[in-house]
């Protein structure tokens, strides 16, 4: 990160990430059949895959630096919520769902984990 | 924004709502880059730049989303705020790939217990910021629909 058009690329990309959130969660929630929100849980998931995928491809181009930002940074920091899954596992708690409210982070939090490590072990 | 103008009675499209989104989302993500680069994070320490963004947009959202709601229906500029500056701002200003691969660094780079440590003290200090944030939103509500009454009306 060192010229203005690296941030120009950043916020860019952020952008774009944020609105396929916007989209993906849409679609998620269109043929969502349970009362428990899996959009967020689908977008930090293939969020942190990604992100494993960008870092371990950067762990081994020490020059790609500014394409990882771009993409680690901007897109994928733009494409997942760390705000929309606390206020989701906050309103489950507030409504007496408490076993949800435990599983649904819990269960966000194993299974971006696992993913991120997919992604680093397939990138490297 | 003339697709947002309820007068207009047109059903806004759902690419001039991404378009809402993706404009707050370059804004949240070119403040976290800032904050990312000026307040870099030490490896091998506990991340406190991601988990500082992480709670105050966790507790923004709550906040704004439960002033939203007590406001009237999710429609016309409450849907536009909502998702401008609530799924745009504070969505993309908030990370959670960059959240968990740092925990995962931490995990496999011989610092266990902080990985574990990051990890669960973020996602409950995340709840707890964005409960906070809603009963913070609630109580003013309540008290704007107490100021309505005449003084000394009701407890």
């Amino acid at each position: 990160m060192s010229g203005a058009l690296d941030w120009v690329l950043v916020a860019v990309a952020g952008g774009l990430g944020a609105a396929s959130r916007f989209l993906v969660d849409t679609l998620v929630a269109r043929h969502n059949r349970l009362s428990t929100p899996l959009g967020t849980i689908v977008v930090n998931v293939s969020a942190c895959l990604l992100l494993g995928l960008v870092t371990g491809w950067g762990s081994s181009h020490p020059g790609g630096d500014g394409l990882a930002a771009v993409l680690g940074t901007g897109f994928l920091g733009g494409y997942s919520t760390f705000s929309t899954a606390s206020v989701e596992a906050a309103r489950l708690l507030l409504a007496g769902r408490g076993l949800a409210a435990v599983l649904h982070p819990a269960g966000m939090l194993v299974a971006g984990l696992l993913a991120a490590l997919a992604g680093i072990a397939l990138a490297s | 924004m003339g697709a947002l103008n309820p007068a207009t009675r047109r059903r806004p499209s759902l690419v001039a709502l991404a378009g809402l989104v993706a404009l707050g989302g370059a804004v949240g993500a070119t403040v976290r880059a800032l904050l990312e680069h000026v307040l870099a994070p030490v490896p091998g320490s506990w991340p406190w730049t991601t988990f500082a963004i992480n709670v105050v947009g966790s507790f923004a959202l709550g906040a704004l989303l439960e002033t939203l709601v007590r406001s009237g229906p999710d429609s016309g500029w409450r849907r536009g705020v909502r998702l401008g500056c609530g799924t745009g701002v504070l969505g993309g200003f908030t990370t959670y790939s960059t959240f968990v691969v740092e925990a995962e660094r931490l995990l496999t780079g011989g610092h266990a217990p902080l990985g574990v440590a990051y990890a669960l003290v973020s996602v409950v200090v995340g709840i707890g910021a964005a409960c906070a944030g809603i009963a913070l939103a609630a109580a003013r509500a309540r008290r704007r629909r107490a100021g309505v009454r005449p003084e000394g009306a009701g407890a």
